[in-house]
């Protein structure tokens, strides 16, 4: 068997997963991108010019941050947070808009597309955008466009164009499918910026590759740190990316168990859920074949989940492949869990975590609790939740 | 041969081109599809394309899309889609009937399945918008061994190394994707679909289909010109979509637009 690390293959296969289901089209623009990704990957100035960027702009490394009183109020594992919510922009998605802006740059593109759900990779794309003088134009739901009006605002300051999807369940999903037909139009000068570890190859394999700074980083300041590696790895997952940046340089560390949180709505038997992974069946969707959240007659179900940035009904390709193979495991947090983990972070340790990380602490806290106090615990924070303030005053029967 | 093989072998023989409609199959409600079929024979269709109604239907503009929302509000599955060509061979049993759509719903149901049923059914030929000729080669496959045909795209931004990859693999007819877009989007340029035509050409001996952006007789005429088969489908399906609550009306206008479109293209 391929050693999990060196996946994809050169189709973008993780096992039977990934690869490029589109339409004709688009294959000559995925080629253009797997070709100057692979080369520029590859080239010192690149990764220089990335470097560079991620120091000076995104303001990285990002602090591991050992939270004591969470940790002691749960008497287990010591808990350390991976504080990708102190970037520029408040979350781990400018990782990747900075990668790939500059992609867009060397295949001297214009003008460059994104979807976002809770605004965050919106967000970070408008802003790599400002700065290199690109036009920029962001699919959204008009269902996140309402729970999300302060980044929906942030994008307009920025200069971009904001385009409701009144399509469909109006989330996520529906964003990614309509900024895929502006794409298949506009291809020849348009650079589409995925934001999550999906879609068809090569962009899991980028997104992955931009996004696994934050592993690295993290492995490096646990050995500097705390002496060690820690024992558990654990971060939410929508589409995947901050999860798999943060799981990929540990692949080979078997004794770190990796563990990614779903979106469990309701709870995961309630149907209103955003957990593929802990519930759904393999399919076809968006450009790649994983596990989604599909009927008996393959339609995709509506995903439902408190945070935009989770509410997806798919997750990325590598994902499936490490659930397969037992290397990474899923389970869910619910709606509750999550908010719980958002009131009790900000009250405990002063650090106000998105929904979507929220469900990460939630679960990482629980597993801290039944481990022994000289282990260690990495939770991903994927981003801050200052977005989610309205989402939050709404639920406690505030108005602004 | 192949039911397709054999309507484009006997218009070949006429000097005459194929008229191809698209609709989505249960729209605007299950009980239309079977009788509407037949009609479109009727007003001179050699194929008939068959939308599967996928949730998701990222090739499609918004036309299509709606066509699937009405369909799929009936629930229409790819089990009824398949006892709806089961239904029309009882009384057709010469007009190719060939499915377009998205691979989930045949994922779902199962490759293996799906191909014995659709054999079982009367179906002549299989178009997946989401499913290239490298991720498709066991489904390919099995279609082939059960004399199904595996329809592919050709798209303007084709390199001429795929374009030769796909029409290795293609059988029935080639689809050849007259713009970059969506379906339902701009008008069609026949001259730069002419050339690409003229190059495909030198690697398949395949009928080429063209589609998108053929909304009435003139674009249908001119695109007959240079091609085997003109698709016509957005335009079908607005008038479906403009006549929900009346079926019928919906199905005239269907009519009546195929007519057109056959009388300019046999000109
Ligand atoms: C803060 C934050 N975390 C997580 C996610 C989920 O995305 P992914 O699973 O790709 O990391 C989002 C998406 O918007 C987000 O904003």
């Amino acid at each position: 068997m391929t050693e999990p690390v060196a996946l994809p293959d050169a189709e973008g296969h993780f096992g039977p997963y990934g690869g490029r289901f589109v339409s004709e089209t688009l294959f000559a623009a995925l080629d253009e991108l797997r070709d100057t990704y692979e080369q520029l990957w590859q080239s010192p100035e690149f990764q220089a010019e990335f470097d560079l960027d991620m120091a000076h702009y995104v303001g990285r490394p990002s602090p591991l941050y050992h939270a004591k009183r969470l940790s002691e109020t749960y008497g287990g594992a010591q808990i350390y947070l991976k504080r990708e919510d102190l970037n520029h922009t408040g979350a781990h998605k400018i990782n990747n808009t900075i990668g790939q802006a500059l992609l867009a740059k060397h295949m001297g593109k214009p003008r460059i597309i994104a979807e976002t759900g809770a605004g965050q990779h919106g967000v970070a794309s408008a802003t790599v955008a400002a700065r290199l003088g690109l036009e920029c134009v962001v699919y959204m739901g008009v269902k996140d466009i309402r729970r999300q009006t302060l980044n929906v605002y942030r994008m307009k300051l920025l200069g971009a164009t904001v385009i409701g999807v009144d399509s469909g369940t109006k989330t996520l999903k529906d964003a990614m499918n309509e900024a895929m037909r502006d794409w298949v139009t506009n291809v020849d000068n348009t650079y589409y910026i995925i934001g999550t570890a999906a879609g068809p190859h090569p962009y899991p394999k980028l997104v992955r590759d931009f996004q696994s700074i934050i592993g690295r980083e993290a492995r490096r300041q646990s050995l500097e740190q705390a002496g060690k590696l820690p024992d558990a790895v654990v971060a939410c997952v929508g589409g995947g990316s901050n999860a798999i940046g943060i799981f990929h340089p540990f692949l080979d560390d078997k004794d770190v168990r990796l563990i990614g949180v779903e979106a469990g709505g309701h709870g995961v038997d309630s149907g209103q859920h955003a957990a593929p992974l802990s519930v759904g069946t393999p399919g076809v969707l968006h450009g790649n074949r994983t596990y989604l959240m599909s009927d008996e007659n393959g339609q995709i179900q509506d995903p439902y989940s408190i945070s935009a940035g989770l509410d997806y009904p798919g997750v990325g390709p590598e994902h499936s492949y490490l659930k397969d193979i037992g290397r990474a495991e899923y389970t869910a947090a619910t709606d509750e869990e999550a908010l719980h983990s958002f009131r009790e972070l900000t009250l405990l340790e002063g650090i106000m975590p998105a929904l979507e990380s929220s469900h990460a602490v939630a679960h990482g806290c629980k597993l801290a609790s039944t481990m022994a106090k000289d282990q260690m615990v990495v939770i991903n924070l994927s981003g801050r939740g200052d977005k989610d303030i309205h989402t939050v005053a709404d639920i406690d029967g505030i108005e602004f | 041969m192949s039911r397709i093989a054999g309507c484009f072998a006997a218009l070949k023989t006429q000097g005459r081109q194929a008229l191809i409609p698209y609709v989505t199959a249960g729209d605007p409600n299950p009980d239309v599809t079977v009788g509407l079929m037949h009609q479109m024979v009727a007003a001179g269709a050699d194929v008939i394309e068959l939308g599967i109604p996928f949730s998701d239907p990222m090739a499609d503009g918004p036309v299509i899309q709606l066509a699937c929302e009405r369909a799929l509000a009936h629930n229409t599955s790819l089990t009824m889609i398949l006892a709806m060509v089961a239904e029309f061979r009882q009384q057709n049993n010469t007009t190719p009937v060939v499915l377009m759509g998205y691979l989930n719903t045949v994922e779902r149901m199962g490759y293996d399945v799906f191909v014995a049923k659709a054999q079982a059914a009367g179906l002549d030929g299989v178009l997946m918008v989401d499913l290239p000729p490298e991720e498709g080669h066991n489904f390919t496959q099995s279609l082939a061994q059960a004399g199904l045909d595996a329809i592919f795209l050709i798209a303007p931004t084709t390199t001429e190394e795929r374009i030769k990859k796909i029409c290795a693999v293609g059988s029935g007819y080639l689809y050849y994707v007259s713009l970059k877009g969506v379906t339902g989007s701009a008008k069609i340029n026949t001259n730069e679909v002419a050339k690409k035509l003229a190059l495909v050409k030198q690697h398949t001996q395949l009928p080429l289909g063209v589609g998108f952006g053929i909304r009435d007789a003139d674009s249908a005429s001119r695109v007959a010109k240079v091609a085997d088969g003109v698709v016509v489908g957005s335009v079908l399906v607005n008038a479906l979509g403009d006549n929900q609550d009346v079926p019928e009306n919906g199905c005239a206008q269907v009519v009546a637009t195929l007519t057109a479109m056959r009388q300019a293209m046999d000109a």
